[in-house]
């Protein structure tokens, strides 16, 4: 297993933001679908994620954002174990965290704006608190005036970068996307790069499961790659950002 | 897009959708129900009224049946008995029947013969008691004694305590429909919650992957079922208390009939069902959505 400053063997370090240890998983009685998972991301690190397509990418997402418990070992999130929680501080474990899910799971009796402030509403923020920063937000992913659209009626990469928006408006600590680019064109799939980029300059914690091994290659990202449930890490590709700069604009 | 937006005037829109497809189904059974139980509790106030009004009735009177002894004419027996009677404490009148109305009591047994007159027929005597100390049937049969007058007083105990029951029966019965009536609206109550977070299960799982707390997302639920329950509720007192309207009118002065009694002030009862059916769809889809919350977890 090759190694990287980012993604380490769990117990060569305590403040890593996610953590497992020796982490099992399987889905009710069937076989796992992640073995012997150990390896932690540090603060402000950058990751894609990959493999084929049922190597357990989604799976591993979904235990770091708490839909999905290990079967076996112990998942750590910002220095916690999680299985020690109780289940009134998950809700504000989950609000660390801000998740592109591989099919969007955007609210269509809701707009685009709506959408987009779902996670502040969901914080409690008072509306005249973040409303301008939710419209400079969807500005910015370039669905300004698509603001009170409803998700149905707007294209593929629309509602992708709909659901980027709703996934980082609440500056999460870590950021974690699922195919993120896998409804748009290689453009557009820059575009959404250069936007997770921005925010991990901004500290968040940045982990992408992709099968994009273009954009991988492009952008000189540390991987980590599941093969039949089993995690290796692999250094970057192609030519490596100085410091956190994203790759070249198209 | 047709219009520009302003962020400024945004206002939050509601989590779930304000309307369903299936809303107007479901406002069509609880107001049903709502419609039955507030007829229920009304039919239950005024036979209970009934039953208090037969019972006063037959407490405010008694019978008795005069035997004429020795060489005595039943007439002079009928009018010794009403005399001592009267004079008795705990009775304000007492008042001999005219034999022709004995004589109606024993013709169903007897046939239309033409000699009935003829026959030893009892006489009667109808007492009527003193409302706040009634005299009961032991103070009468003791003061008749007295004088030597051989009679049986009937002062309806048997009938007081079979109105008495039938009218305890008809609480009962009344509180049991009720009961069963409130069942069923949180039984459908429940399984709307259910298969509205069936249908919304996208909401349920953004906004809990989003951090919401389960007793956030179940308020929505909670909010939205009491909500149209409570519509329901209104809209099935309206009718009831329209149909009772409409009986008491066409009732006249005794409502609708002596066995039933409405009385304006019954419309009154159905005020509460609103209430009491959001209370009941609040409690249920706070409940449901809770379990079913915590299972999908």
């Amino acid at each position: 297993m090759s190694r990287n400053p980012d993604a380490v063997p769990a117990n060569r370090t305590a403040e890593q933001v996610v953590r497992f240890d020796d982490v099992s998983m399987r889905y009710g009685r069937g076989p796992d679908v992640l073995r012997d998972l150990d390896f932690s991301l540090a603060p402000g690190s950058f990751h894609f994620v990959t493999g084929p397509s049922g190597a357990g990418k989604t799976s591993l997402l979904r235990l770091i954002y708490l839909a999905a418990r290990p079967s076996k070992g112990q998942v750590s999130l910002f220095g916690q174990d999680v299985a020690e929680a109780p289940p009134s501080a998950r809700p504000q474990l989950r609000r660390r965290i801000g998740v592109v899910f591989q099919d969007l799971l955007l609210l269509d009796h809701l707009s685009a704006f709506d959408n987009a402030a779902l996670p502040l509403r969901i914080a409690g923020r008072k509306p005249a608190d973040y409303r301008t920063d939710v419209a400079e937000l969807l500005t910015w992913v370039g669905l300004g005036g698509h603001m009170q659209a409803m998700p149905p009626t707007l294209a593929g990469g629309e509602r992708q970068r709909l659901a980027i928006a709703r996934a980082v408006v609440n500056r999460p600590e870590i950021l974690l996307a699922d195919e993120p680019t896998g409804n748009v064109d290689p453009d557009m799939a820059l575009r959404i790069f250069r936007l997770f980029v921005e925010l991990n300059r901004l500290g968040t914690t940045v982990l992408i499961a992709t099968h994009d091994q273009d954009l991988i290659a492009r952008s000189g990202r540390p991987v980590l790659h599941l093969e039949r449930g089993r995690i290796s890490t692999r250094p970057p590709q192609g030519p490596q950002p100085p410091g956190p700069q994203p790759v070249a604009a198209p | 897009m047709s219009e520009r937006f302003d962020p400024l005037r945004w206002r939050p829109a509601p989590f779930l959708p304000e309307r369903e497809a299936r809303d107007a189904a479901l406002i069509f059974v609880v107001a049903v129900l709502c419609f039955l139980a507030c007829l229920t509790a009304m039919g239950v106030i005024a036979g209970d009224r009934a039953a208090r009004g037969w019972t006063e009735q037959l407490t405010g009177e008694a019978t008795v049946i005069v035997r004429p002894r020795g060489g005595e004419t039943p007439d002079a027996a009928a009018i010794r008995a009403t005399e001592t009677l009267a004079g008795t404490p705990g009775v304000s009148e007492a008042r001999a029947l005219e034999p022709a109305k004995a004589y109606d009591l024993i013709r169903p047994w007897l046939g239309d013969i033409s000699d009935l007159e003829d026959l030893p027929v009892p006489r009667l005597v109808a007492v009527t008691l003193d409302r706040k100390h009634p005299a009961d049937a032991k103070q009468l049969n003791a003061a008749l004694k007295a004088q030597g007058i051989d009679a049986t007083v009937d002062d309806h105990s048997i009938w007081i305590k079979d109105i008495r029951r039938a009218g305890r029966l008809v609480r009962w019965l009344g509180a049991g429909v009720f009961v069963l009536i409130a069942a069923a609206a949180a039984a459908v109550v429940a399984f709307a919650t259910r298969a509205g977070l069936a249908s919304r299960r996208d909401v349920v799982e953004v906004l809990h992957m989003s951090g919401a707390e389960d007793g956030y997302i179940a308020r929505l639920f909670q909010i939205r079922f009491a909500r149209l329950a409570g519509l329901a509720g209104g809209i099935g007192a309206l009718a009831a208390g329209v149909l009772v309207a409409i009986l008491r009118i066409a009732g006249g002065g005794q409502g609708l009939t002596p066995a039933l009694p409405l009385a304006w002030s019954d419309i009154l009862a159905v005020l509460p069902c609103p209430l009491l059916a959001a209370g009941v769809a609040a409690g249920v889809a706070q409940f449901t959505a809770m379990r079913l919350i915590r299972d999908m977890q």
